[in-house]
């Protein structure tokens, strides 16, 4: 069985993003890049397959430029077993995305996807749904528990709806995507480094994957939120429970 | 002239409130550029959810009512969803922002090829298009963005938009002919996990309590945070550290992969203020921190806040209010 997983080259998520003093783009001086948690996560769930079932290969992806070769070799590194980069330097919205890894996906056949629920950047949580429509694929948002069915050939997925936890039954091939509480993540280690080295990556070119995925969604500009006025210390209850009932009468 | 398709959400037949909200986005925009919006909605017993619908200005409640729609599941329901808005060439597509539209509208969306926004915040005209502004980042950056194509998605956080007004004259409910027969069938149902109930959801309620990681267990949560809301009347909620931990079940976390909440009022209690959890509180009306380090971040957003030991503080506070 193949398990394909994409990964985003994201902001770390620990840093404070703010906007270059112009305010044409995100500033990215000194921050650090990461592979999103939530992909991360799904790559850790693949592998713990991987560990149980045994026969599994795991292929991660990632759509961009040349420095998305960082984030494949952790997930090489965490334990992947090879992994292709979709070369583009275009800013891309998740009907594009899903587009590619709908293209992906025909050439790899996977047995099912595997994927975050959200970029913690973009913070859109649409490509893996997107992707399962494209593919007419059944699909499980926003996993935290997932377990293989019938010879791994269904999965049983716990959902984080804002009702609690739902659970669902998908047929493979299926996309899944995940959240926060499916896992934690293994850290990279020295070993895993020095083997992802051998590892495949195949670079393609987005021209040469024969799919037409261009952005429908243009951004005109950006800004940071408005900013809350700075507060009051107060030193006592007595003062706080003053303050809401006469200051802030919102109790 | 727009032609705006409303995705109502409910919860076994109870609207949800949320919807208002998406129907005040479609409300606003029919008034800035002319047209008109409808409402769908998909379930099976629909009746009191309808006849609410029925209130607010659409030009029709429709009504996708069939045992084969039963529970929410995306394979079904995106199907119908893409079906209606094609057959009523919806323009804009849109609900309010919840793991329901979230699962459902991207997949709709690529049925009929067409481009998607979350978390919008505001809109407005341009010339025969429109401009939208959304949150991405973690709360950190507004972007203003423009989607081609014929029809558009779109989530829009409920806070940013006010329901329309209600209208004496009611809308017509159409149903939707369902072919269940032709309905795709590859989720099923397994269940759902009991609610909690008793206290409002945290996304409709006018004061949210929030516990965080300085909350050691369940029976201090339920003491301490939930006593707290219940004088108050409010929701409880809680930071991520207490979901990981097994403390609160994962619908109480705010934050941006959890719930974001724009009450009035907004109790902070042992929670840091990470980005993560700011991005889902920060459009609060007045926030209270209760926090034992003076220097934690989320006093930077704190309307009012106290640095003091939540076990000692907390117990006091619920006292006085009770008075
Ligand atoms: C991809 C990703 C997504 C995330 N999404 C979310 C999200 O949606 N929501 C969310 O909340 N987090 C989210 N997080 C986690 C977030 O980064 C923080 O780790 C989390 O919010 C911390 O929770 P906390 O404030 O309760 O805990 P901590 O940061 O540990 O803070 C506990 C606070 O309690 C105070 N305290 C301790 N004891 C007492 C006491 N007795 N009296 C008074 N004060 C006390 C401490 O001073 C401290 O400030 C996400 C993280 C990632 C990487
Ligand atoms: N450029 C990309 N490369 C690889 N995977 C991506 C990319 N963009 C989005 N994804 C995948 O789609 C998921 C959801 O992204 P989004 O819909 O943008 O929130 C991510 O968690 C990734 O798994």
């Amino acid at each position: 069985m193949k398990i394909l997983v994409p990964l985003k080259r994201v902001t770390d998520p620990d840093t404070k993003i703010r906007l270059l003093p112009d305010g044409s783009a995100v500033d990215l001086d000194g921050v650090k890049f990461a592979v999103n948690p939530f992909d991360a996560i799904a790559l850790e769930e693949a592998l713990r397959i991987k560990e149980k079932v045994g026969d599994v290969e795991i292929i991660v992806t990632s759509i961009g430029g040349d420095e998305c070769v960082e984030q494949l070799r952790v997930g090489l590194a965490m334990g992947a077993d090879r992994a292709l980069l979709i070369k583009t330097v275009e800013p891309l919205d998740s009907l594009a995305i899903a587009k590619i890894l709908a293209a992906v996906y025909q050439r790899e056949q996977p047995g099912f996807v595997l994927m975050g629920k959200q970029a913690i950047d973009d913070d859109s949580n649409q490509t893996g749904q997107m992707l399962a429509a494209l593919l007419g694929l059944g699909q499980a948002t926003f996993v935290s528990k997932l377990e293989l069915l019938d010879n791994n050939t269904r999965a049983r997925c716990g959902r984080e709806t804002d009702a609690g936890i739902e659970t669902v039954t998908v047929a493979f091939p299926a996309i899944i995507t995940t959240d926060l509480r499916l896992n934690e993540p293994r850290y990279v280690s020295l070993p895993g480094i020095m083997k992802a080295k051998k590892k495949p990556l195949e670079e393609i070119a987005l021209a040469d994957l024969g799919v037409s995925a261009s952005s429908r969604t243009r951004v005109l500009a950006l800004e940071p939120p408005p900013k809350r006025k700075a507060g009051v210390r107060v030193k006592t209850v007595d003062e706080l429970v003053d303050k809401l009932r006469n200051e802030a009468k919102v109790i | 002239m727009a032609n705006v398709l409303v995705l109502a959400e409910h919860d076994d037949g109870q609207l949800k409130l949320a919807t208002l909200s998406a129907l005040g986005f479609a409300h606003q925009v029919c008034a800035a550029a002319g047209g008109a919006y409808s409402v769908l909605i998909l379930g099976q017993s629909l009746g009191d959810a309808t006849e609410k619908l029925r209130g607010y200005g659409a030009a029709s409640v429709l009504v996708a009512d069939h045992v084969a729609l039963k529970e929410p599941l995306a394979d079904k329901y995106a199907h119908v969803i893409a079906e209606v808005a094609r057959t009523q060439n919806a323009t804009l597509v849109v609900g309010a922002a919840s793991t329901f539209t979230k699962d459902l509208l991207p997949r709709a969306a690529a049925l009929l090829d067409a481009g998607m926004i979350s978390d919008v915040i505001e809109v407005r005209p341009e010339g025969t298009d429109f401009v939208f502004k959304r949150v991405m980042y973690a709360g950190n950056i507004i972007a203003t963005v423009k989607l081609e194509g014929a029809v558009k998605f779109l989530t829009v956080r409920a806070a940013a938009f006010a329901p329309p007004a209600q209208t004496a004259e009611l809308s017509p409910a159409t149903p939707v002919a369902v072919d269940a027969g032709k309905l795709p069938a590859q989720i099923d149902y397994v269940g759902r996990e009991a609610k909690v109930a008793g206290r409002p959801d945290s996304t409709e309620a006018r004061v949210v309590v929030s516990g965080g990681r300085a909350i050691k267990n369940a029976e201090d949560f339920e003491r301490l945070i939930g006593g707290l809301a219940d004088v108050l009347g409010g929701a409880v909620g809680s930071s991520r550290a207490l979901v990981d931990s097994g403390i609160t079940p994962n619908s109480l976390q705010v934050g941006q992969t959890g719930k974001v909440v724009a009450p009035d009022l907004y109790i902070a209690v042992g929670i840091s203020g990470a980005n993560q959890h700011m991005a889902g509180m920060k459009d609060t009306k007045v926030i209270v921190a209760i926090n034992k380090d003076a220097e934690a971040p989320i006093f930077e957003v704190a309307d009012y806040g106290l640095v003091g030991d939540v076990y000692q503080v907390v117990p006091e506070l619920t006292e006085k209010l009770r008075k």
